[in-house]
């Protein structure tokens, strides 16, 4: 088993359809698996239970959809990344897009640490009005705090939502309302669109989310 | 019609892990049916990632789906949120694959590998708009069908399944789907189906059978109806068809990880308590090149790293050493590892330990059974103390730090003694790693309650009381103290109704029917094993639990299984049960035929095989 990184590849990729409703344990097998169907030469962590070394930039929360998520995969041997795209697409599930794979230096700052923000897609089903909508959104950019009972494993915690938001617009309303948003989204915390929704009472129905776009500091990448 | 995506959507973003219900995983097959003559739905009555791990729905679903005009879909038991969902929303339970309700499905085949699934299986045919009782079936409904070990004893379950298929389900399988699909098309009625079904080898119509009572109205077993056959024979397949190679890869962890081929069905060895021993007999390996092949597609189409090898005793198959070399020599490069659920108390065992666990060093795992040697004589597990402790002699001196031993209480003859004996065991393996080990060892002791399984030299023999169980699990507790030790054993609730169901006869249908109407369900799990519901509906059944459980039985009075037939003899199993109380061996079967009685059930099939193929002498 090769343990040193010799070539670090970036792929982008979308997740739709079944696999959103994976958690991103589940993704990290699916991708291990994957990449060992593609037979991409492998480097893997050392120790006692080794395993393939790759890292994705932001874990998607259960229930997403996507269309920009990034993983980096460390190799142990140097492959074209054309030919490791053609190889990762025959061995794709149904939900997963793939988009490219691109080389990028070994050294650069893993992807986890830059991130800084992403943008989403959200279609809520909602009573309210579209101008009621439009408010609820205004309102919350005006305001200086906007806390959240968020529960997890059972526990509460109190969050406020307001820094984490950074920006969002009304587009307009279908079979349900679109909205555009773009939320904090660093090692530090990151913000969830249905939160966002559930605060200001205007998702309660139903929801659907797609993460549109990560951003992260480019320029601290070589 | 299936279910549509979007009614799906709004369910699964309320329930815990909604991967469970979603289906379109890798390897899974999906097919138009408006080409099919038969749908199947394979249910397995509990969750997704137990179900996942379960190779024999994973080699029917190969089989089926293999034939152009069948299909099999996969289906698992909804965790109690996403049953809250599916009624609160008036959606059927539906099949994975293409989201048909079970009610839609032309057969809906269930496997019974515990006794505990059973409210399930009542409740999934509910939330799939299958009428429960196969009573009130009409021509229309689909045919519920089970297999699995349980069934060899079917009779509690009798109220719910149309028919069963007892043995191995290879060819019984698809025998049953042509003739299924042979009566939709000529619009049968369900009297000609049942008739139909019940000339197949192998499979039991429980409606075409009534009780018999006896004087006093003592259960005397079950009489055939309108030339029903009077014993149902388990079908065997000659040879063990080729390994699935392309099993569906689960989108959660499943309980066992991996990818697994079976290498070998059944075992020589003759343990006296083991139901496995006898239901899966003879003894066929599968080839070593074939085994070798198999695991190479096994990695290239799943992209597993752990691939099982299974057998119920896989350090007996005659090329072990080759196969997990040359599976390692071929995979442990790409990080591929090789398990084996179950070895052999041996110095050999630990050689085959140490070549496949370079990686991952955990405990080193073996199951003495029972403490004493008496009782191990009984029971024909045919290990010697020293055995034991150059087995563990050999895994410290090759670096294990831990070592794992599965033992039972409550086996036929047992005393306190023998129990204690355990706790001796452990501290001289305790002694004897502190010593090569120079440091303090684990030494971990798992204890499960033993229950007398139908078709064993043991099924006459009483479930141990409460009080016996109880005492002996707290002399082991409080002769096991220090950190060196940990002790782990089964509860009782789960090992009494485990044992209730699994020795029970036909009256005990009504009771789950009664238990599951009033919400059991998930009694495998303890968060959800309601006792005292259970209780209540024995109690208003007028079952007398005490008796049944805990009453030795006779040879005289008929075993509520005693129409199924294993092919093994009922004179061999007395014998078995004879010597056992002697403390006699049996040895190997592989060394010395004991006439169990499988080749003369199975003498045609084993005519038509190479002299060999069988490990039978």
């Amino acid at each position: 088993m090769q343990t040193e990184a010799v070539q670090r590849l970036r792929i982008t990729y979308g997740v739709d359809g079944p696999l959103r409703y994976l958690s991103v344990l589940d993704m990290g097998r699916l991708w291990e698996r994957l990449l060992r169907r593609a037979r991409l030469p492998l480097a893997f962590t050392q120790g006692f239970n080794p395993h393939p070394r790759m890292a994705f930039a932001a874990p998607l929360p259960v229930g997403y959809s996507s269309t920009h998520e990034v993983l980096d995969v460390y190799l142990g041997a140097i492959v074209a990344p054309e030919g490791a795209l053609a190889a990762i697409c025959a061995e794709s599930p149904v939900g997963l897009c793939l988009q490219s794979v691109v080389e990028v230096p070994l050294s650069a700052p893993p992807m986890q640490a830059i991130m800084r923000a992403a943008a989403y897609e959200v279609a809520a089903w909602s009573a309210a009005s579209p101008e009621q909508m439009r408010q609820c959104l205004q309102w919350a950019l005006d305001s200086d705090a906007l806390l959240y009972e968020r529960v997890r494993a059972g526990r509460t915690q109190s969050i406020d939502l307001r820094p984490l938001l950074l920006k969002a617009r009304y587009l307009g309303q279908d079979e349900a309302h679109r909205l555009e948003l773009t939320m904090v989204c660093s090692p530090q915390g990151a913000g969830r669109p249905e939160e966002l929704l559930a605060a200001l009472e205007i998702g309660e129905s139903h929801w659907a989310v797609c993460r549109s776009r990560l951003y992260w500091d480019a320029h601290t990448e070589e | 019609m299936p279910v549509c995506d979007e009614t799906v959507d709004r369910l699964l973003l309320q329930v815990s892990k909604p991967a469970r219900y979603i289906g379109q995983e890798w390897n899974s097959i999906s097919k138009d049916w408006d080409t099919l003559s038969a749908t199947l739905a394979l249910a397995y009555p509990d969750l997704y990632e137990l179900g996942m791990s379960n190779l024999g729905l994973a080699i029917l679903y190969d089989i089926v789906n293999r034939h152009p005009q069948y299909c099999a879909e996969r289906v698992y038991a909804p965790w109690p949120d996403m049953e809250a969902n599916l009624r609160a929303h008036h959606v059927p339970l539906y099949s994975l694959e293409t989201r048909h309700a079970l009610s839609e499905f032309s057969v809906v085949g269930f496997t019974l590998q515990s006794e505990l699934t059973y409210t399930n299986v009542l409740n999934m045919l509910d939330l799939g708009g299958v009428p429960v009782l196969a009573a009130q079936r009409g021509d229309e409904a689909p045919v519920v069908i089970a297999g699995g070990t349980c069934t060899y004893n079917p009779e509690p379950m009798t109220p719910f399944v149309d028919a069963f298929a007892i043995g191995e389900g290879e060819e019984a399988i698809l025998d049953i789907l042509g003739v299924v699909a042979e009566a939709r098309a000529a619009k049968a009625t369900r009297d000609d189906l049942r008739r139909a079904l019940a000339a197949i080898a192998g499979v039991y119509v429980p409606a075409m059978y009534r009780p018999r009572h006896g004087a006093s109205g003592v259960y005397a077993g079950v009489a055939p109806l309108e030339g029903a056959p009077s014993t149902i024979t388990k079908r065997i397949v000659r040879q063990l068809p080729p390994a699935p190679t392309r099993p569906v890869v689960p989108h959660l962890q499943a309980t066992h990880d991996r990818a697994t081929i079976e290498i070998q069905r059944g075992c020589s060895r003759g343990c006296r308590f083991c139901q496995a021993g006898i239901v899966y007999r003879p003894i066929r390996e599968r080839p070593a090149a074939e085994i070798v092949q198999a695991i190479d597609e096994l990695v290239g189409n799943t992209g597993y790293d752990e691939i099982g090898l299974l057998s119920l005793s896989s350090s007996d198959h005659t090329d072990i050493e080759a196969i997990v070399q040359q599976a390692l020599d071929r995979h442990s490069h790409d990080g591929v590892g090789v398990s084996l659920p179950s070895l052999r108390i041996d110095s050999f065992s630990v050689e085959l330990a140490r070549m496949i666990s370079s990686r991952r060093k955990t405990g080193f795992t073996f199951a003495p059974e029972a403490g004493s040697q008496r009782l191990r004589d009984v029971i024909n597990k045919g290990v010697t103390e020293q055995d034991l402790l150059q087995t563990a002699q050999a895994a410290f001196a090759h670096g294990w730090n831990r070592i794992k031993l599965y033992f039972m209480i409550g086996l036929p003859t047992e005393t306190d003694q023998d129990v204690l004996e355990i706790a001796r065991l452990a501290h001289e393996l305790a002694r004897m790693g502190r010593e090569m080990r120079g440091r303090r060892v684990e030494i971990s002791i798992s204890v499960a309650t033993f229950v007398p399984k139908p078709h064993t030299p043991f099924q006459w023999e009483p479930l141990i009381t409460r009080s016996d169980a109880t005492r002996r699990q707290r002399l082991l507790r409080e002769a096991l103290r220090g950190r060196a030790f940990k002790l782990s054993y089964s509860d009782w609730d789960s090992t009494w109704l485990e044992a209730l169901l699994a020795r029970g006869n036909r009256c005990l249908g009504d009771v789950i029917y009664s238990v599951w109407q009033r919400g059991a369900r998930f009694d495998a799990w303890s968060e959800y094993l309601d006792v005292p519901l259970w209780q209540q509906a024995l109690a208003e059944a007028g079952f007398d639990t005490e008796n049944e459980l805990h009453a030795p039985r006779t040879r005289e009075r008929p075993l509520p299984w005693q129409h199924i037939d294993t092919g093994v003899a009922l004179s061999f199993l007395w014998a078995e049960r004879e010597c056992a109380l002697r403390g006699d061996l049996s040895p190997d079967c592989r060394e010395h035929c004991h006439h169990c009685g499988i080749l003369a059930t199975f003498a045609a099939e084993r005519s038509t095989v190479e002299a060999g193929a069988w490990g039978c002498p």
